[in-house]
């Protein structure tokens, strides 16, 4: 990728982290506020809502 | 627009977001894969650029989707303060980091494309200079509807910033006509059709769609935990 494929890989790989980062730090939110649900009891957990069904 | 009313209830808003999340990744991951493929493999290099033009199949998706996340910011903010719409804060709360950080991935591989074809990292030229004003934009929207006790006081201050902020965005769009800017003219949203070849035209179309779907993939996923949120803050009130 010639003498320039530190500029391109890095700049591949500060997508990578910010996004990447971003969508890791959203998921484990979104799970501890279902946790956080759960446990006051205003939502089943997951595994429970598909025994249910 | 009746299915967007129905969406307005935050209740019915989380069930679609459940049921629509698990197709939607699978489309986020299956995009990226052949975006990659392309940006990476399949494209030639540019006649004048070279392979850095892989750069800007990066850099240009992630500039359109800073941009498009800031209008949809500004829209959000008008549904808050003209008609008090139950899920508009909520969802301008969710979006404001993701556009964040489209804006970032923006300018740190512009600034990546710079140093090797114009000799340098930065350059306070209108264009990359009104896109870290945007930036700066989204820092302050986060900042704002986080700084008050009351968050419905901060949501509306939020909600103030990203309409007046809205003014930036035709600065971003016309500042390389409106000014003599090194970044150059648009070559891709212009009259006429975009002047690129369909070799590079092709692996940025489907990194800007595989952008998008994981834009929309966060916003939910992040309106979702607001919504979780919300509900735990008034649970814990009326304990």
């Amino acid at each position: 990728m010639s003498d320039h494929a530190v500029f391109i890989l890095s700049a591949y790989l500060a997508g990578l982290v910010i996004l990447g980062g971003l969508t890791i730090a959203s998921l484990s939110a979104r799970n501890r506020a279902r946790r956080d649900l759960a446990a006051r009891g205003l939502e089943r957990p997951r595994d429970q809502r598909a025994k249910a069904i | 627009m009746a299915d967007l009313h129905f969406l307005a209830n935050p209740a019915r808003f989380r069930r679609f977001s459940q049921r629509v999340m698990p197709s939607l990744s699978f489309a986020t991951v299956l995009a990226l894969l052949v975006g990659l493929y392309f940006a990476l493999v399949q494209s030639p290099p540019d006649y004048q650029q070279g392979e850095t033009v892989r750069i800007m199949f990066v850099h240009v998706p992630s500039a359109w989707l800073s941009m498009a996340g800031y209008a949809l910011l500004a829209v959000l903010g008008a549904a808050l303060l003209v008609w008090r719409h139950p899920l508009a804060a909520l969802m301008a709360r969710a979006a404001a980091p993701v556009g964040a950080c489209f804006a970032l991935v923006c300018l740190v591989s512009g600034s990546l494309w710079g140093r090797p074809m114009w000799g340098t990292y930065w350059v306070w030229d209108a264009r990359l200079t009104s896109m870290l004003l945007l930036f700066f934009l989204y820092l302050g929207h986060i900042a704002l509807s986080r700084a008050y006790d009351d968050p419905e006081r901060g949501d509306r201050a939020a909600a103030i910033l990203a309409l007046v902020g809205a003014i930036n965005l035709p600065i971003i769009k016309f500042s390389v006509d409106w000014w003599n800017t090194l970044h150059q003219p648009a070559s891709v949203m212009k009259l006429g059709g975009p002047s690129i070849h369909p070799a590079i035209l092709t692996p940025l179309l489907w990194m800007a769609v595989s952008f998008l779907l994981l834009f929309i993939l966060l916003v939910l996923m992040r309106t979702e935990t607001e919504i979780d949120r919300r509900r735990l803050e008034i649970a814990e009130q009326g304990a």
